[in-house]
């Protein structure tokens, strides 16, 4: 994954560009595969690697696909990047080991009842869609009234004198 | 083992800076925005690698077996949620490239700049 993505950072061509972020997607939702995030990687796999790469290549059909050759490194960019990078790598000194039981993410109380009651409470099987749906039900709305916002300005900044809307399918995602 | 142990988040620390380095650096505005892409997948694989237990199952419920251990499901929704919220921004962003691009004629950056101050 890595490769890929600093592949896309030097590529020049932003088509060969667009199909290396859906294959990075891709690879994202195998890893979120066996990470036992089954609802996210088939997330991740329609929209990221789907989605996402249909509507940049409509872009590039808009906007052509070459960009101007890249200047040599820019230092100020790069300082920010180490920087940042630093306050990272101080931060990781921190974090428990990965997938232990006993992390302070798994000993929350919420997990257990989460875990303990969702099938009861909701009749699913599935923790992740009773959860979603039911306990952070506020979630989903304030999520859909996102997408929807986003879809009237997609609209908005393209609707009108073109008839021929290829973006016209956004509203759809949610 | 402790290196091993944190094996994840170095590879999250790197394709954040990765996707921040791209953000920044780029003049084209839709590499831009797969830069944002790269960025916002690290911040998924962080949330996603914190709710998984070792030796754990996926969550969710398995009848005859009251002892399984399930990874958390509390982060994987809340990943959920951002996956959508996600591609909404990228079509908000690459609407607006177009749009730019109709204007001005290019989508570099340096030369929007130049447009702009030629104008002035």
């Amino acid at each position: 994954m890595l490769i890929c993505a600093v592949v896309i950072t030097l590529m020049r061509n932003l088509f060969a560009g667009a199909i290396l972020l859906s294959i990075y997607s891709l690879l994202a939702s195998t890893f979120f595969m066996t990470m036992d995030a089954v609802d996210v990687a088939f997330t991740e796999a329609a929209v990221g690697a789907g989605i996402s790469t249909i509507l940049v290549l409509a872009t590039l059909l808009h906007v052509g696909h070459d960009t101007k050759p890249a200047k040599t490194l820019r230092v100020l960019p790069l300082l920010v990047t180490v920087f940042v990078a630093g306050l990272l790598i101080y931060g990781l000194h921190d974090m428990p080991g990965f997938g232990q039981a006993n992390n302070p993410v798994h000993t929350h109380p919420i997990a257990e009842y989460y875990i303990e009651n969702s099938e009861s409470d909701t009749k699913s099987p599935n923790m992740v869609t009773a959860i979603l749906a039911s306990y952070r039900g506020y979630d989903t709305l304030g999520e859909v009234t996102v997408v929807f916002t986003a879809g009237i300005g997609v609209l908005l900044l393209l609707g009108g004198r073109r008839k021929n809307n290829k973006r016209k399918a956004d509203p759809k995602i949610s | 083992m402790k290196i091993l142990g944190l094996f994840n988040y170095w590879m999250v620390i790197l394709l954040m800076l990765v996707g921040l380095y791209m953000v920044i650096a780029s003049s084209n505005l839709v590499k831009k925005i797969v830069g944002l892409n790269l960025f916002q997948a690290s911040v998924f694989i962080l949330y996603i690698s914190l709710g998984k237990i070792l030796g754990g199952t996926a969550p969710i419920f398995l009848k005859n077996a009251p002892d399984t251990v399930y990874s958390n499901p509390l982060p994987h929704v809340l990943i959920l949620t951002a996956i959508v919220v996600g591609v909404a921004m990228t079509s908000l962003g690459l609407a607006l490239i177009i749009r730019i691009r109709k204007a001005y004629g290019t989508i570099e950056e340096d030369e929007i700049l130049e447009i702009e101050n030629k104008q002035q």
